[in-house]
């Protein structure tokens, strides 16, 4: 049985085949302003016996091509155990989302917390001060390890964030010790969420931002014990619901 | 100007329009007819695909679809109709202003207590944007000149609730003709009960004045024995809804928990009391307004004012069925009954003081019997899990909340906090934590 999962997210769309367990299919797409067009496209050339949709636009498809649907975080759940069994919380920083899940033995989410409103915090907020700092968001996570230690960025919120950037920009601050401040930012943040709710460890770090090198190198440094990262660290929702596919 | 309000199809698709022109009355009062109609004509929109697109509703409701349809116009025309025959019309935010004493006064209490945003911009000129949206409502119904309720009221009284509530009424009390404010204690000692009964008797004395005819034992036996009716027929809904399945939605039971402030009272309990008969016969054949299968959700926190349908909406719309409402507009504010039992005044305005002084909102302090009381209501309701709901900027609830979820996960009880205003902007994101919470709770 082939089993798809398909995770629309505000920035990309990831969708995963599985078939017996194993990953037989992944892609991935910018969601872009017609996402129904994009899954069309992703979803041309493969075959499935079920699907399940999953992530912020999993709305949308349930209407135009009537696919069951669950939550992010319920995906997340299955797919993070489904990848590391010994997985008992998960941090998913993603385009405009932060959130922290617990998990049990099985992958069904015990308790969760997410951000408030704004995208503060999230990968949208280091996206844009990658802009504002003159680096491609690729190369951000390598540019600010290279950074030192010493300034603290006082804003979560993006518009003010950029104020104090071009403030410390003026200052003749250098760019990658910027860069190194703003993921600090983020990383305590994601660190306080992580305290508030008394998580079980071992943890994985997944969603889009966990591509970034420096990013994870601070939570491993804050958190102090092992953290996990999927090799595709935004396909882990796209995994989860296939995986949900399978036991609907 | 002709005839606006608003009209919808009863569960047999019969359309209830509004037979009367109340355009006249609405002059009278001095509301503002395009602001009026614009309200009228989006609550209308709002309750067609809320309330009149559920499933298998209790027949029962069609009185209260029908309330809703002239709460504008016929329930407006009957207070009017009372104060030309000498009853006065008090409106108050609160349910610690004892409806007892102002039905024994020969006056009609009705709730000015609001749920939806208005005038936006004219409520700033006056109030900081960061006040909740409940105490923004109500300005912005008065200053957009739209709620009959208020208009109509000879007298309005103001609680000494919270902050917001307190230094809100100082600029209030210059906008209507009629103001008076009640203080409360912040605790319940002996000498903050002491307190609360000198404000309830100043406020017989007020309405003395207001009536010209002093309050009689039998009068406040007799606005007792009327408020208790309503309680108990409330507390029998309440009770119905611990089956399963569900006899009848929460969007319903709130729906009627929200009219218990506008409605004439012995009407409105008679009506309850019908309906819980067509329930019981429900939950006697297993039937009911959701399946069997339906997560089960207390929702606790702050209380939803009509017209704020917004998290039962988004609760509901998952399949889950809200099974209670641990709040003011529900059953926190209906919970006790008062001893009518003495016979003197003396005694039964210590009996009345002794029944508020018993409501456990988040003003006071302490106040652990409001958790003892979710984790009795969980219990007795078969919730699945609590759904805590707090206005932003509403900091008595908001910091109760932390409290209350830890103490309820401390007896392994799921517990979603949600803080929100009247707004649309973050429907998505708290459908997103609403949906996550019913698939954990499942």
């Amino acid at each position: 049985m082939k089993l798809a999962g398909i995770d629309i997210g505000s920035r990309s769309i990831e969708l995963v085949v599985l078939e017996n367990g194993h990953v037989i299919h992944s892609k991935q797409a910018n969601s872009g302003y017609n996402p129904i067009e994009r899954v069309k496209e992703l979803t041309s050339d493969i075959s499935f016996d079920k699907i399940m949709a999953t992530g912020y636009g999993r709305g949308i498809v349930e209407v135009a091509f009537d696919y069951p649907t669950v939550t992010e975080i319920k995906a997340y759940g299955a797919g993070a155990t489904a990848l590391f069994p010994e997985v008992r919380s998960v941090l998913d920083i993603g385009g405009q989302d932060t959130k922290v899940i617990s998990i049990n033995e099985k992958g069904k989410v015990i308790k969760f917390e997410m951000n408030d409103k704004c995208a503060a915090g999230t990968g949208k907020f280091l996206e844009m001060m990658a802009t504002t700092l003159g680096f491609k968001l690729a190369t951000l996570g390598p540019t600010a390890l290279e950074g030192t230690e010493g300034i603290e960025i006082n804003s979560m919120c993006a518009v003010f964030a950029e104020s104090e950037v071009t403030s410390l920009l003026a200052k003749g601050c250098l760019r990658n010790d910027i860069a190194l401040a703003i993921h600090q930012s983020v990383c305590r943040r994601a660190v306080g969420m992580i305290r508030r709710q008394n998580i079980s460890t071992p943890l994985m770090f997944a969603g889009g931002v966990a591509n970034n090198s420096c990013m994870v190198h601070l939570l491993q440094k804050e958190l102090g014990e092992r953290i996990i990262i999927p090799e595709k660290p935004d396909f882990v929702g796209a995994h989860g619901a296939a995986i949900l596919a399978g036991l609907s | 100007m002709g005839i606006k309000a608003f009209y919808f199809c009863s569960q047999n698709d019969k359309t209830i329009n509004i037979m009367a022109d109340y355009t006249q009355m609405w002059t009278d009062l001095g509301l503002d007819h395009d602001n009026h109609n614009a309200l009228l004509d989006n609550l209308g929109k709002a309750y067609q695909s809320i309330f009149m697109a559920q499933d298998n509703r209790p027949e029962g409701m069609s009185y209260f679809d029908f309330v809703m349809s002239e709460a504008h116009g016929l329930r407006i025309q009957e207070l009017r109709d009372e104060q030309k025959a000498g009853r006065k019309i008090i409106g108050s935010f609160c349910v610690f202003v004892p409806e007892e004493i102002i039905l024994a006064a020969g006056c009609t209490a009705v709730g000015l207590c609001a749920g939806a945003d208005f005038a936006q911009e004219e409520v700033e000129k006056v109030l900081p944007r960061n006040t909740c949206s409940l105490i923004k409502s109500f300005f912005g119904f008065k200053l957009g000149k739209v709620c009959p309720y208020m208009e109509v009221s000879d007298m309005i009284v103001g609680e000494n609730t919270c902050d917001g509530k307190k230094k809100s009424f100082e600029i209030f009390k210059d906008m209507v003709p009629n103001f008076y404010q009640m203080d409360l204690p912040q605790t319940k000692t002996p000498m903050a009960r002491h307190m609360l009964k000198q404000e309830y008797k100043s406020f017989v004395e007020k309405l003395e004045e207001m009536t010209g005819k002093s309050i009689s034992t039998e009068a406040l036996k007799q606005g007792i024995a009327t408020v208790n009716a309503k309680r108990q027929a409330l507390r029998r809904l309440s009770m119905l809804r611990a089956a399963n399945p569900a006899p009848i939605s929460g969007l319903d039971a709130l729906l009627i928990n929200q009219i218990a402030f506008l409605d004439n009272p012995v009407r409105f309990t008679e009506k309850v009391n019908a309906l819980c008969d067509e329930l019981e016969l429900l939950v006697k054949e297993s039937k009911g307004a959701k399946t069997a299968k339906a997560p089960r959700v207390l929702i606790s926190g702050c209380p939803m004012a009509i017209p704020n349908w917004k998290i039962p909406t988004i609760i509901e719309s998952t399949g889950a069925v809200i099974v209670g409402e641990e709040s003011c507009i529900g059953e926190r504010g209906q919970r006790n009954l008062t001893d009518d039992s003495a016979d003197n005044l003396n005694g039964l305005m210590d009996s009345i003081t002794d029944r508020y002084l018993k409501i456990d909102c988040a003003v006071f302090t302490p106040n652990q019997e409001r958790i003892n009381h979710i984790k009795e209501m969980k219990q007795q309701y078969n919730a699945d899990g609590v759904i805590h709901y707090g206005l932003q900027f509403c900091q008595p609830y908001i910091m109760e909340s932390f409290s209350v979820e830890k103490e309820l996960e401390k007896q392994d009880i799921s517990v979603l906090r949600l803080e929100t205003d009247y707004s649309q902007e973050d429907m998505g994101q708290l459908s997103t934590r609403v949906e996550a919470f019913v698939e954990i709770i499942k």
